[in-house]
């Protein structure tokens, strides 16, 4: 009789509701704001303020994906933001319209769009291997050597915007078609009344995306590997990982998706600079870091990413709909990275 | 309580869950006089004189020094008491001076400023006082470890220390060092300092020890003066009980096919030179030897985990290059390392993860994606066959016992099939019952026709339940033994060969 009560009363004992929401926090906290902005402006659940919130998501996605598996090996990357502007004005170079004003190289005939995509990809695998061979060779802490090369990559973006007939202005007046390809919509959502509401195409592009790198993290040798190293180097050599390889190829894959998002936030921004996508990195680390990707190595998981990534473009959103000063978005931010961290750290830290 | 008694310990109890680590422990130390402490792996000395620092927390007994009670909180407490240890494994700030770590914690002032001159002033009168002649702005880590150690010794004098513990001081020293070595501690003991010195090495313990305090099994056995007790003595009162249910009866035949051959083995950075032996198929080959003596560097060049300079290694005839250690897991080798914590488990990933990781291929869908319910029968295969106690597969592996930790990790490698496993400190940190499975384990192994090799410090472990005995002594096979009718002295004899 009373070891039942016992069994009945630890199944809801304090401890562990304590446990249950500190381990949940976030998303209890996501879920609060989300309550309170939609109380005192219930127009935030509108269909096009929604949209926004994933098209916004969708877009800062793709960067965090990658740099979550660098920081599941314990490192980070700070040259993602670099990589996705090199991308970014290569594409926009090479798709801008025959018509253009100041066109950067006034006798190409726009190529096709996927190809542009391919070498955007490439452009950025190539810069992530790069970082992952010197990582993997010489042992040097990715922060060292992403700091490096996105100094490096800079460079190459200045001199890049001064290429061909181009005076150094932003490049724009980008091909109807790529636009259309990425913010233009293909499918959306029934709103009801007969209408839709159109959802860009890279939101589901940046799903596809998502799928993907759950596949490649969860059901590969590659993605076993990668926690493996994550969680203990040296156990992971000696049980058959090839570090070396492994190493390179989380980076490489890394900056394949900075390429992805260089080539989307081209269109999506439509005026190219030396400076898009500085300090994109800063976000999606905090993303990351508040999915639970954590800087002790070897944990993290894609759907904690999306969550956030969305928690992030959520206080981006949601405090002006509040009338919040937009000033302090970025105390709240700093303040969620903090909390998120201490959490997380409380799940891992070996209890003494 | 005698004036002369610097040192009392006095029903020193510790119990661990599962074990009775100390069980009523006496230890008296004599002012100017050096007391072996002495015991085989797991007798209690690390734990008696943790509980000395206060590192742990004694469950009952007393501690005297000089007729005073005293319980200290923590190793800087009893420095600061007069009580040093200077550690096997050495912590210091390598990248530091060595004045700096002499002064670490407590570095002289002048005003706010760290005064350096008087730093190195002093430091100079201590090295001085102690003829040791080490340069006080010598960055550490580009001194040779005996001199880091004599550092260690310095800070403990410097520290004016009544009572010095010295754990296994000489296992990486030469003859020379060791004489130097020598000198300095028997200097101390002319100056009333008490010594208390762990060792294995019986001819160190018979030249430097005045008294000899002998532990087995957490328990106090005898303390005699050195010249009254023989070596034998001394080891029959270390092994003392009868071995024979320690160990499961040994079922496996060792067939007339040699399973594995490596030829004149050397290590390129390792102390490993010019190793060769065979290994038949059903065959448990244990190798003995003292700390540093080649036996993890044998095991780590073989399986391509260090850098061999030379040799070559034959698997049934077949020369294989294991080159690292994914070649040789695919040419059927395992190697269970020593350290678990630093190199066995993926402490953070679950159970699945840590059993699948050295076999994913074997998973694989059209060569693909990982098959859940593949990954998911295999680790519930190694979870029943090798009795591992866990809530679920899902469970972080360091949340398991080192017991069931280590039966994990053997089910990760037999899950590659390996035709050769190399097995190093498998029963280390592993509670008794876990010992016998492990055990148990190890000779079905064989059984099945695989060869083992067995490194371990254990000597009763070696005798019980290896085929033959490898004894290594400084980076070299100095010699092989046969359990039934070899002992432990012979073992310990043979360590020594090349020291």
């Amino acid at each position: 009789m009373s070891t039942e009560k016992v069994k009945k009363n630890s199944k809801w004992s304090s401890e562990q509701i304590k446990d249950f929401l500190i381990n949940n926090a976030l998303i209890l906290i996501m879920l609060v704001l989300v309550i309170y902005v939609t109380a005192t402006r219930p127009e935030f659940l509108k269909p096009t303020s929604l949209i926004n919130l994933l098209s916004l998501t969708a877009a800062y996605l793709p960067v965090a994906l990658g740099i979550a598996g660098c920081i599941v090996l314990t490192g980070t990357d700070l040259s993602a933001g670099r990589v996705v502007g090199i991308t970014a004005v290569i594409s926009a170079s090479l798709l801008q319209d025959i018509t253009a004003p100041g066109k950067m190289w006034p006798n190409l005939e726009p190529p096709p769009i996927a190809l542009v995509l391919l070498i955007s990809v490439l452009i950025g695998a190539l810069i992530g291997a790069f970082n992952g061979f010197w990582v993997a060779k010489f042992k040097l802490h990715p922060f060292i050597v992403t700091l490096a090369t996105q100094l490096i990559v800079y460079t190459f973006i200045l001199l890049y915007m001064q290429a061909g007939e181009s005076t150094g202005q932003a490049i724009s007046s980008l091909t109807e078609d790529y636009r259309e390809f990425v913010t233009g919509s293909v499918v959306g959502v029934p709103i009801g009344g007969g209408k839709t509401a159109p959802i860009p195409n890279y939101v589901w592009l940046a799903l596809l995306l998502a799928g993907l790198m759950w596949l490649i993290w969860n059901k590969t040798t590659f993605g076993k590997n990668m926690f493996a190293l994550g969680a203990n180097e040296e156990a992971a050599r000696v049980s058959g990982v090839n570090v070396f390889a492994t190493t390179i190829i989380v980076f490489a894959l890394a900056g394949a998706m900075y390429g992805y998002a260089g080539f989307i936030e081209s269109a999506r921004i439509a005026s190219n600079t030396a400076n898009t996508g500085a300090n994109y990195e800063l976000d999606a680390i905090a993303a990351c870091v508040i999915g639970g990707v954590s800087f002790v190595g070897g944990i993290g998981s894609i759907s904690g990413i999306v969550i956030g990534v969305l928690l992030l473009r959520l206080i981006f959103v949601a405090l002006p709909m509040i009338g919040m000063d937009q000033n302090l978005q970025f105390a709240i931010k700093g303040g969620i990275i903090l909390l998120a961290c201490a959490l997380d750290m409380r799940k891992y830290l070996e209890k003494k | 309580m005698t004036k002369n008694h610097l040192l009392e310990m006095v029903g020193i109890s510790k119990y661990f869950p599962g074990v009775q680590a100390l069980d009523e422990v006496k230890l008296t130390v004599k002012a100017g006089t050096i007391h072996a402490l002495m015991g085989e792996n797991g007798a209690g000395k690390s734990t008696l004189m943790k509980c000395l620092f206060g590192t742990y927390k004694k469950d009952s007994g007393e501690i005297f020094i000089e007729g005073e009670s005293v319980d200290f909180g923590n190793a800087k407490e009893a420095l600061e008491n007069g009580v040093a240890m200077v550690q096997q494994e050495l912590n210091q700030a390598l990248t530091r001076t060595v004045k700096d770590n002499l002064w670490l914690g407590r570095y002289p002032l002048k005003g706010p400023f760290v005064d350096e001159r008087k730093m190195a002033k002093e430091t100079d009168e201590i090295f001085n006082n102690l003829n040791i002649s080490i340069d006080a702005n010598a960055i550490m880590s580009t001194l040779p470890v005996s001199q880091r150690q004599m550092v260690e010794i310095a800070k403990a004098v410097s520290y004016n220390s009544k009572i010095i513990v010295l754990d296994e001081p000489t296992s990486s020293l030469s003859e020379n060092e060791v004489e130097h070595l020598f000198r300095i501690l028997r200097d101390l003991r002319e100056r009333g300092v008490g010594i208390i010195y762990i060792s294995h090495k019986m001819d160190e313990i018979r030249e430097i020890s005045d008294e000899i305090t002998i532990m087995r099994d957490g328990q106090w056995i005898a303390t005699e003066a050195t010249q009254d007790i023989s070596i034998d003595e001394i080891i029959r009162l270390m092994v003392g009980r009868e071995l024979t249910h320690r160990f499961p009866d040994k079922t496996n035949v060792v067939k007339d096919d040699v399973m594995m051959s490596v030829k004149n083995i050397s290590g390129r950075y390792t102390n490993l030179h010019d190793a060769s032996f065979d290994l038949h198929a059903g065959e448990i080959l244990g190798v003995a030897g003292l700390d540093g003596a080649g036996r993890t560097e044998l095991l780590e060049n073989i399986f391509g985990e260090m850098t061999r300079k030379g040799g070559q290694i034959f698997l049934e005839g077949q020369e294989v290059q294991n080159k690292n250690p994914k070649d040789s897991i695919k040419n059927g080798f395992a190697l269970l390392t020593e350290e678990r914590r630093a190199t066995g488990i993926l402490g953070i990933r679950d159970i699945l993860d840590n059993t699948v990781i050295s076999s994913l291929k074997r998973y694989l869908n059209f060569n693909l994606f990982l098959d859940d319910k593949k990954m998911l029968e295999a680790t519930e295969w190694a979870i029943d066959s090798l009795d591992v106690r866990t809530p679920s597969h899902k469970t972080q592996i360091r949340a398991l016992s080192g017991g069931n930790q280590q039966k994990v990790i053997i089910g990760r490698w037999l899950l590659t099939q390996p035709k050769v496993l190399l097995l190093d400190e498998p029963t280390r940190g592993i509670d008794v019952g876990a010992k016998y499975q492990i055990y148990e384990l190890i000779i079905e192994l064989a059984s099945e026709g695989k060869g083992v090799v067995v490194v371990s410090s254990e000597m009763p472990e070696l005798l019980g339940i290896c085929d033959r005995i490898l004894v290594m002594s400084n980076g070299r096979v100095a010699g092989e033994l046969d359990p039934k009718t070899t002992n432990q002295e012979e073992i310990l004899k043979l360590a020594e060969k090349y020291l």
